[in-house]
């Protein structure tokens, strides 16, 4: 029953309107291709992503290889596809992280006011002030840069926008009927929170991860770039581009694929996110 | 570029840019060129610059207080020492014109060159020498190359041109630590190093003068026309600081440089067009060092000879040459480089043989008990991390292979890649570490008492790896104080012995140095020092000259 | 308007403070100490030269003395001395860098705004035209191309290929024996590339932000009103409707200002060009805490300058907020 309420007040309407951007459609094809992808990429990849073969260095894309090998012989194909995962869990912790830090501060902000909210949005200001790359940078290089460090720091350099997001909804929520009312008949602080104001305000927080996720594969290749990212053997889309960079000329392949598999994965969420935004906002509507 | 290494030793491979600038630096007989251009075609003529890729800064301008291969480079051809290396790795005259050393070696007394003029003038004399040691042994001085001067038991100016050294007990790298880049007294005396208006304007003996240095961007040499052994052909020498290895080779392709090294993979299969072959030529020979496995012996389950040995077997050297270096190197089976008077080729080798690997981890208890592939003992499964350096795709490659390879064996490897000041400061320093891949860059002389004895095993010490072995120190010990070539090379051929049998560490390959210069640059002649030895005689004939300002 | 400005400025003490404390967890994260670069492998420097270097630096005393002292003499814009082996001042090395990034940045955000903000009207006028579509795939392919593939990619076309543009650095060889025109046009040529590149990456922002606010605006009453008038659909568009779409366009102006510098970064290591970017990285990997200490608060501050920058004009541009103030 509440599922059915919910699809009739919330999810039909959204339905209708995304549908209609072909785009977001398209971006949201590719994010799902792309779950399959690393779901199923042990049984896809023809070969084991680690295993070399020194006969093989650099060979061009053929049928026993479709996508060429790299500078140890290894299969292009098996380690882009097993690199999917690697990206993946790097977008998603990194940003569930940065979602968690900032649900949790935007909504004490955006629910307790006063010298909380202050306090917080001085934080956010001052977070926001810094260049985040240099940030990353100098935590991961001072660390160790595992794939762990990695996905925490790129989530906690990350959450203000998050935290803006919710305290803004929160603003323009908690003065709403139904929280005051809930308050009225003496509800908890974090019953209120929990059950009225944070579904709310989650659509505007959902798009925004959408786009987290997108940067977050971006940011990992951009430090691979600078010998920074995940560590090998371990393949990710970031060392694969890298590894392929300093053969560029002779290995086009080494770095066409990843690089393609970045961009298409990026584009295809920052597609979604835009739709989801587009299709959420009533205001945008025809 | 760098005249031998002053104070030889060793230069724990250096900084990002080490196999880069190392593929520079050094070099060995079957150095096979295919110099563009027939000797003796072309006359040589003064003009033009060259322009070489340096992938890090330099970090400051006075050598002798500085530890990275671009600075030492840069210095080398600003600043003299009293004697040098030649093409075959022998002491020459540089600002010593010569040096009688006493019959029982105790006493070197240097005879300098008159006339040897500053870069401002002034003439070089004894009192620099002197001012030299002194800066060198003074504690405030923060330099990695004092521990040859530590051994000088007294010094005396004799005249303006004579300059005697006396040591307690003979010591064979005596005369080399005199290669050290001598310092202008007359500007220096009394002022910080560090702080001196030298460290940004230095004042030298060299065949080149400062000119700028932009940081980041670049280091601008002129020729320095009153040079002692005659002004250098080449006008300009211009380091590009490059920070990206794909961007420096693509300048190389579209000819903005004109010096660098190449990597394996550049060498055989970027280069092979018409175009490049035109306008470079291509050096190879075996480069001065070797890379290598090592292993913390402080843990115990290393200590066991026996697991050293099992890794060596089942670790394929030739694989590694084929993959890291596309066959562009050789099987390292010692610590010297092969060829060398002191290089003993008949030492214990380990081939190939994963089956022989098994069987010495079973007798050394190390077995799969539990079916899961994975050797144990105790229940505790065999597990370790090898670190070692960012910035050098070989040692990352050689980490990707030995990883794979002793997995086949049972023994489940980690990589851990570290930026460099971290790594020696956090890790190598504070012996937090299982094993690491690594490189040994070698000095003409033998001498390799600071890796291997066992006194120096302190936390700013060579000694990382903790290796004891009495005999080793014994051998290490003869062999640093008689000059008695034949002597030394029966303690060194022993001591190789020793090492190849014991695998203290895996020694891995010595890879080949692959120098390119653009063909326009004549006079180069390949020698068992490389090919930078004598940078000063090369040339560009009037008609292919490129920059003329 | 003076008040407004000095208001400004006294809010952002309590975001300078924030930074620097910032910095300071962030370079004490570290393990182990920074005083052994300046006598990196110096196998052979003693105990005693180290703990001289410690002294030197006031590393032996609390962190709060620490923290204490080096804001003291960052107010004075006394960053101190870098432990590279250079040993050179701080504010010395940044300042000689400084310059290049925000050229860079300020080009690349004039390359940006001049594309962005037409596209972002023009799609926002016809929305799910083809056009909207076309630009909307083109300006996230931008986004999503990994910036140094990109960089490459024309540096082989245009480089050495071709041979119309150079490769890497800031200035050709013979630079000072050019005359004064040709130098223009030589660090013109060289800076091509990396402009191109980067505002190529930072269009989607921009351009989605314009077009975002402009959908915002054309739906409201009065826009509905000037038409209803009769206005010319082009007068109501670009008369009443741009100027309050660009409104807030040029408050992310500022916020902005982070991730251009950031990005320099990668840009400036791909193309070898000696800004600020590049020594931050090279002081990351050296550990040089003075410099990266340095870097993080001068950046923050060239954020809080754009903040500001982008209030100013904003206060310019937009009536009510300028009334306000000062009545």
């Amino acid at each position: 029953m509440v599922v059915d309420k919910l699809k009739r007040a919330w999810i039909s309407p959204f339905w209708r309107q995304f549908k209609r951007n072909r785009l977001a459609l398209l971006g949201g094809a590719i994010v799902i291709l792309l779950f399959l992808a690393a779901a199923l990429a042990p049984l896809l990849a023809p070969y084991d992503p680690a295993e070399f073969d020194v006969k093989k260095i650099l060979e061009a894309p053929s049928p026993a290889h479709p996508l060429g090998t790299d500078q140890l012989g290894r299969d292009v194909l098996s380690r882009v596809l097993w690199g999917s995962r690697i990206s993946l869990l790097v977008g998603f912790v990194a940003v569930g992280i940065a979602t968690a830090i900032g649900v949790l501060l935007g909504s004490l902000a955006g629910y307790y006011g006063g010298w909380v909210d202050a306090l917080i949005m001085r934080f956010v200001d001052v977070m926001l002030t810094f260049p985040r790359f240099f940030l990353l940078l100098a935590v991961i290089a001072f660390l160790k840069p595992s794939i762990f460090t990695i996905m925490g720091v790129i989530g906690v350099t990350g959450w203000m926008g998050v935290a803006r997001l919710v305290r803004a909804e929160f603003f323009s929520l908690k003065e709403r009927e139904f929280v005051q009312s809930a308050r009225a008949l003496g509800a908890r602080d974090h019953r209120i929170i929990g059950r009225h104001v944070l579904p709310n305000a989650l659509a505007p927080v959902l798009v925004s991860a959408t786009f987290g996720v997108a940067g977050a594969i971006l940011t990992e290749s951009a430090l691979s770039f600078l010998g920074l990212g995940v560590q090998p053997p371990t393949p990710s889309w970031g060392n694969i581009l890298t590894d392929g960079k300093a053969n560029i000329e002779i290995a086009w392949w080494l770095s066409l694929y990843p690089g393609l598999a970045i961009l298409v994965t990026v584009l295809g969420y920052n597609l979604l996110g835009e739709g989801i935004r587009d299709a959420l906002d009533p205001r945008l509507r025809q | 570029m760098k005249r031998g290494f002053p104070t030889a030793k060793l230069l724990l491979s250096i900084l990002l840019g080490a196999w880069l600038l190392l593929a520079l630096a050094c070099g060995r007989k079957e150095a096979g060129g295919q110099a563009g251009g027939t000797p003796g075609t072309w006359q040589p003529s003064y003009g033009d610059s060259i322009v070489e890729a340096s992938i890090g800064d330099i970090s400051g301008l006075i050598p002798n207080i500085t530890s990275d291969s671009a600075s030492h480079e840069v210095g080398s051809l600003i600043y003299n020492g009293l004697v040098k290396y030649n093409k075959d790795y022998n002491l020459v005259s540089d600002i010593a014109e010569s040096w009688d050393i006493s019959k029982d070696g105790l006493v070197i007394t240097f005879h300098l060159r008159k006339g040897v003029k500053w870069h401002d003038g002034v003439e070089f004399t004894a009192e620099d020498a002197l001012f030299t040691y002194k800066t060198m042994v003074d504690p405030k001085t923060p330099t990695a190359y004092s521990e040859d001067f530590r051994q000088v038991k007294k010094i005396e100016v004799l005249d303006r041109y004579t300059f005697r050294v006396s040591y307690a007990e003979p010591f064979a790298p005596a005369l080399a630590s005199w290669g050290i880049w001598m310092l202008p007294k007359h500007l220096l005396e009394g002022r910080d190093l560090k702080q001196s208006p030298l460290s940004k304007n230095p004042i030298g003996t060299g065949p080149y003068k400062f000119k700028e240095w932009k940081t980041g961007e670049k280091v601008v040499l002129e020729a320095n026309p009153d040079y002692f052994e005659g002004r250098p052909y080449i006008d300009r020498v211009i380091y590009r600081i490059i920070p990206d290895q794909a961007t420096i080779f693509l300048e190389l392709k579209a000819k903005g440089i004109d010096y660098t090294g190449l990597t394996p993979i550049q060498y055989t299969k970027q280069t092979e067009y018409p175009d490049f072959r035109r306008s470079f030529s291509k050096y190879r020979y075996l480069a001065n060092g070797y890379t290598y496995l090592g292993f913390n012996l402080l843990d115990p389950r290393f200590q066991d000879k026996r697991v050293r040995q099992a890794i060596a077997h089942a670790i394929n050297k030739q694989e590694l040459i084929e993959g890291v270096r596309l066959g562009l190197g050789q099987e390292a089976t010692g610590p010297y480089k092969p060829g060398t008077w002191y290089y003993n080729p008949d030492v214990e080798r380990y081939p190939f043989d994963p089956a022989k690997a098994r069987a010495l981890l079973g007798e050394a208890g190390w077995r799969d008990t539990n079916g899961d592939g994975i050797l144990d003992r105790n229940r505790e499964p065999f597990k370790f991390t090898i670190l070692t350096n960012q910035g050098n795709e070989d040692r990352k490659k050689t980490a990707e292979i030995i990883q794979r390879r002793l997995r086949e064996v049972g023994i489940l490897v980690d990589i851990r890649i570290i930026e460099w000041a971290a790594f020696i400061n956090e890790f190598i320093k504070k012996r937090k570490f299982e094993a690491i891949i690594l490189g040994w860059g070698l000095s003409p002389d033998p001498d390799q008492y600071d890796i291997w004895h066992s006194s120096k095993t302190g936390p700013d010490e060579l000694n990382h790896i903790s290796y004891k072995n009495p005999e080793v120190d014994r051998l290490l010990d003869l062999g640093r104080h008689t000059f008695d070539q034949e002597k030394r090379k029966a303690y060194y051929y022993k001591l190789q012995e020793i090492l190849a049998e014991e695998q203290p560490i895996v020694f891995l390959f010595v890879p080949d140095a692959l120098p390119v210069v653009a063909s326009r640059f004549k006079g180069i002649e390949p020698a068992p020092a490389g090919i930078a030895y004598n940078f000063v005689k090369w040339y560009v004939p009037k008609e292919l000259q490129r920059y003329t300002k | 308007m003076l008040n407004y400005l000095a208001k400004r400025l006294a809010l952002s003490i309590p975001l300078l403070l924030g930074i620097t404390i910032i910095s300071f967890v962030v370079i004490h994260l570290a393990p182990g100490e920074p005083v052994e670069l300046g006598t990196e492998l110096g196998p052979k420097s003693g105990a005693a030269a180290k703990q001289a270097l410690r002294q030197l630096y006031g590393l032996d005393k609390p962190l709060h003395v620490q923290y204490l002292t080096w804001l003291s003499r960052m107010v004075r814009l006394d960053f101190g001395r870098s432990f590279s082996p250079d040993g050179r001042l701080v504010i010395d090395k940044i300042a000689e860098r400084l310059p290049i990034t925000i050229l860079l940045n300020v080009l690349e955000l004039g390359l940006i705004l001049a594309v962005a903000v037409p596209i972002g009207i023009l799609s926002a006028t016809r929305q799910y035209s083809l056009f909207d579509k076309a630009t909307t795939v083109i300006v996230f392919v931008g986004f999503a191309t990994p910036d140094f593939w990109l960089a490459l990619l024309l540096m082989i076309l245009f480089g050495v290929h071709l041979g119309w543009l150079p490769i890497s650095g800031l200035r050709s060889l013979n630079y000072e024996y050019l005359p004064l025109w040709a130098q223009q046009w030589d660090l013109i040529r060289h800076l091509i590339l990396p402009v191109l590149v980067a505002a190529f990456g930072g269009l989607a922002g921009y351009s989605r932000y314009m077009r975002q606010s402009m959908l915002e605006v054309i739906r409201q009453d009065y826009i509905r009103t000037a038409r209803a008038k009769g206005l010319p659909e082009e007068k109501v568009l670009y008369k009443h409707a741009l100027r309050n779409a660009l409104l807030p366009v040029v408050t992310i102006l500022g916020l902005s200002v982070p991730g251009l510098i950031g990005g320099s970064v990668i840009f400036e290591t791909i193309f070898a060009i000696p800004g600020m970017g590049q020594l931050f990285v090279q002081s990351a990997f050296a550990r040089d805490y003075p410099v990266i200490m340095g870097i993080l608060v001068i950046g923050a501050v060239l954020t809080l300058l754009g903040n500001l920058l982008a209030d100013v004009s904003y206060s310019l541009v937009d009536p009510r907020i300028r009334v306000g103030r000062e009545g």
